[in-house]
């Protein structure tokens, strides 16, 4: 159970998917306009995630083994695809208007390199089911709440002083800079 | 019989300057030769002009009704002539005119006879209506109608009244004077309000700077009349949600009302227009308005509405050397006045003559250093900086979210601020830019539901016509189908009456011949036998070739 | 070879099953986003946006027929609005489209005919009048479009931009002196 709680720390915190994997940084600048915006690509990123990195590490652990060791990205990026285009039937169904809004960051998704990098990492990391679980929930909750953060910040930038040529992704590639220097405080944090 | 108060948040401590203007008894003003009357004086729709330019009007006489809910009555101060309805300049932040009454006295100040309300016998509604008929709207600011607020509405039976005689603004000492001059007479009215609301007790809450008010009131109240609280002296305590919290500890939710709480707030002022326009039926026709600051002979005076400010500055003295302008209100959630022909309305309670050593130019604003000062200062409990920030950069969305609507512009604010940044400004911008979106998006919302319904109609007529050529169409077809040869005989008989019709036109005589005289009806036949022989003899020799 | 094979079909088939329900138990009737759309555009019904109305452009940008930026009514304020409820970059309007202040169409009575014609150009119906009777326009429910202009024989109608009053008297944005600071 501990070990369990470890990895989630370590994922949302320590060894933080955008902060200091640098991964997924397309979504990270294309949707943080906006907190409502940010919050609903959080979601939809955790469920495929999640999801994601427990159907890969069952596909990997019984249908590919050591003799299919090859198709392991192949198969991998299928059954992403497939679940963000469930995703995405879900989301159109339930909130037209997140969906007009996630716009091409929801198929995206597909191709976010977080989505796929976790899975990989989880065969590298030897994960088992359920520490792909975990391992897939907390990068994706580690996600989300770099991007809530980030659009937070970014919504206060739309109303105050920025010298005209920080404006717009000017400053906030400044902003993300100063965010990642304050995950690294988090090193260190477990072992 | 000390009553336990609640401070509210914030609040701040100006100087009061109260004793340049506090020490005089009310002076009335001589009569004038010219009153401008507007005809929105109070918060809703304007009145209605009853008056036209000629009509002469007596002291008292309605000269505008009131047009629709929201919306009281106006009067001529005094008797005289008409001379106009139109565009005058007006005390509004904006300088802009507005649609007066201008009205010239006859010097013989003739009223019409006031008739006493009998207040306990009267219908509820009845006398609401007869105070929206002497155009009662509240005296502490807001000028919203009376008589709407004296409506109990279906919670029968008010917690608290409250009579808010607080008069927190620097300056401004109308109410005071009226406490310490006319007690009895306030009371009074507050005795009808209480009779019209129902309410179980009426608290009168008063600032501790002014003793002699609370003095004269504690002398003329009967015990369990009202119970007279002396409130400590912090702007803004006499708001009203600031003193309904300082006086019962209830705080009002955002967005509602006063009563929601079983709550209602009065000005004295209000109470003692209600005791004129109830026991002595006499509609509103004047205020105590203070005129302080740099004239020469400060004080209260009793104005007519309708008078203009260049007259009252003069009654009280005029202007001094150095005079650097004129505020209408106080100094906090006062305006700058834009033109002396502006008369005194039901909103004005008091016009102060600016000097540089008192109203220096405003300091050039600094940028917000985030302190957290304007927070603090809050009577509202809002934050300040964050509205400042949203409304500047226009995001009205947000500004909503951060509760603008729940800002009372008491100017807190803008007063504490190391940056001397004018807060306030920035609200009252995001306010009225909210406003205008409403009200475009209402007519937007109109424009769309008339567009669709037009689109409907248009498309339904045009299947009508289209249902009614179909039918027409079968029609004929069936009685061509079914009765063939009784068709071709109508037909036929049709064919033969056109025929007939046709050679009838042709028979008919030119129209002038007819009703001629024997002499000219033989002339013309002559003339036609004569015709018709050449003709026979042309075509006798056009034969023969 | 054959068990990669096996291996890729069979996740494909699963997939495209589970694909193939969620289709048909999300399916989405229509786009309420046309409803957003339209609830910003300002109603004017004008068409200088190139549709015949508000409706038929909102349809036009949630299919994403048309661009954002073609509203003069609406202005840069509602161009704004619309790249804010689409996740779009806000754009200046459109070549020619200038915005014109809010104006309504009055009718001058002494040339006016009668003659209707008008009367059927209003998309929102706020001309009243019948066939030779002098044609009224109802101040408030004009949004100002100026279709009622071309058709009218006698060129009878004019467009007056509606004056401020204190009614419609808004707080400007404040602009104070900031001193210079270094």
């Amino acid at each position: 159970m501990e070990n369990y709680l470890l990895i989630l720390i370590a994922t949302v915190f320590v060894n933080n998917i955008v902060m200091s994997k640098i991964l997924g940084l397309c979504p990270f600048l294309g949707v943080s306009r906006k907190l409502e915006t940010a919050i609903g690509m959080g979601a939809a990123t955790t469920f495929v995630l999640t999801l994601g990195s427990g159907a890969s590490s069952l596909i990997d652990t019984y249908l590919l083994g050591q003799d299919l060791a090859y198709l392991r990205t192949l198969s991998f990026i299928v059954v992403i695809a497939g679940i963000v285009g469930f995703t995405e039937m879900f989301i159109k169904k339930t909130s037209p208007v997140l969906f007009r809004v996630l716009g091409i960051y929801l198929p995206l998704i597909t191709t976010n390199c977080a989505v796929l990098g976790i899975p990989l990492l989880n065969v590298q990391e030897q994960h088992n089911f359920v520490e792909s679980l975990f391992y897939g929930l907390g990068g994706s909750l580690g996600f989300t709440l770099v991007l809530v953060l980030f659009a937070a910040m970014r919504e206060r930038l739309e109303a105050a002083d920025v010298p005209k040529p920080f404006k717009g992704i000017s400053i906030a590639m400044v902003t993300a800079g100063l965010m990642s220097l304050a995950f690294m405080g988090f090193a260190g944090l477990i072992k | 019989m000390t009553r336990k108060l609640y401070a509210f948040n914030g609040g701040i401590h100006p100087e009061g300057h109260k004793d340049v203007s506090n020490a005089a008894p009310i002076r009335s003003m001589p009569l004038l030769a010219r009153y401008v009357v507007p005809l929105r004086q109070h918060i809703g729709s304007p009145a209605r002009a009853l008056v036209q330019a000629g009509d002469t009007v007596l002291r008292g006489q309605r000269i505008a009704a009131a047009e629709g809910y929201v919306s009281t009555a106006v009067h001529a101060p005094t008797s005289g002539r008409v001379t106009a309805v139109e565009l005058h300049p007006v005390p509004h932040p904006s300088g802009l005119y507005d649609v007066c009454v201008v009205i010239e006295s006859d010097g013989l100040d003739q009223g019409l006879e006031f008739q006493p309300l009998d207040w306990k016998a009267l219908e509820p509604s009845a006398l609401r209506n007869r105070l929206r008929d002497a155009g009662l709207a509240g005296l502490g600011g807001a000028v919203f109608p009376s008589y709407i607020k004296l409506n109990p509405g279906a919670a029968r039976g008010l917690d608290t009244l409250i009579l808010n005689g607080a008069e927190c603004e620097p300056w401004i000492t109308c109410d005071d004077r009226l406490m310490r001059e006319r007690a009895g007479e306030i009371l009074q009215g507050v005795a009808v309000m209480r009779h019209m609301l129902g309410a179980r007790e009426v608290l009168i809450g008063i600032e501790d700077n002014k003793p002699e008010a609370i003095a004269a009131l504690r002398a003329a109240v009967v015990a369990g009349e009202a119970e007279i609280v002396t409130v400590p002296t912090v702007y803004p305590g006499g708001a009203g949600k600031q003193l309904t919290y300082t006086l019962t500890g209830r705080e009002n939710p955002a967005g509602a009302r006063s009563t929601d709480i079983g709550v209602q707030v009065f000005n004295v002022g209000t109470a003692h227009a209600l005791y004129r326009a109830v026991v002595l039926g006499e509609p509103m026709l004047s205020r105590i308005v203070t005129v302080t600051g740099h004239v020469a002979r400060p004080g209260n005076f009793e104005v007519l509405l309708g008078t203009p400010v260049r007259d009252l500055i003069q009654a009280a003295g005029g202007a001094l050397a150095g005079a650097s302008g004129e505020v209408v209100g106080g100094p906090m959630m006062g305006f700058d006045l834009m033109d002396l022909a502006a008369p005194i309305t039901k909103a004005v309670n008091c016009i102060i003559v600016k000097d540089r050593a008192h109203f220096p130019a405003r300091a050039p604003a600094l940028p917000c250093i985030r302190c957290g000062a304007c927070a603090r200062a809050c009577p509202a409990k809002l934050q300040p900086f964050e509205l400042y920030w949203f409304s500047r950069a226009k995001d009205f969305g947000k500004t909503q979210a951060y509760k603008l609507f729940d800002c009372i512009e008491c100017g807190c604010c803008s007063f504490v601020c190391p940056s001397h940044i004018p807060l306030v400004d920035f609200y009252r911008f995001a306010k009225s830019e909210i406003w205008e979106r409403e009200q475009h998006k209402s007519g937007a919302d109109q424009a769309r539901a008339r567009h669709e319904f037009k689109e409907f109609r248009l498309e339904r007529e045009k299947q009508e016509k289209a249902e009614k050529l179909a039918a027409k169409v079968a029609e004929n077809r069936a009685r061509d189908a079914s009765a063939d040869p009784q068709a071709q005989a109508k037909h036929a008989l049709v064919q033969a009456a056109m025929e007939r019709a046709k050679k009838a036109r042709e028979g008919i005589a030119p129209l002038n011949t007819e009703h001629l005289p024997a002499a000219a009806e033989k002339e013309i036949a002559e003339i036609e036998a004569r015709r018709h022989a050449t003709e026979a003899a042309n075509q006798e020799t056009a034969g023969r070739e | 070879m054959l068990s990669a094979i096996l291996v890729m079909a069979g996740i494909g088939l699963v997939l495209g099953g589970v694909l193939g329900w969620a289709a048909i138990k999300y399916r989405v009737a229509d786009d309420p986003l046309v409803e957003k759309i339209d609830a910003i555009l300002p109603q004017t019904q004008c068409g200088q946006c190139g549709f015949p109305g508000c409706k038929p452009y909102a349809e036009a940008i949630a299919k994403g027929d048309a661009d954002i930026n073609l509203c003069p009514p609406g202005g840069e304020e509602g161009a704004k609005r619309l790249a804010e409820l689409l996740g779009v970059e806000a754009k200046p309007l459109g070549e020619g489209l200038e915005p014109k202040p809010k104006s309504v169409a009055v009718i001058d009575d002494q040339t006016c005919i009668g003659c209707t014609l008008c009367i059927q150009a209003c998309p929102v119906d706020a001309i009243v009048g019948a066939a030779k009777q002098l044609h009224v326009i109802v101040a408030s429910q004009c949004t100002g479009c100026e279709l009622c202009l071309p058709p009218c024989p006698v060129d009878c109608i004019r467009m007056e931009v509606v004056k401020e009053d204190l009614a419609s008297w808004k707080w400007r944005y404040p602009i104070h002196a900031m001193r210079r600071v270094a």
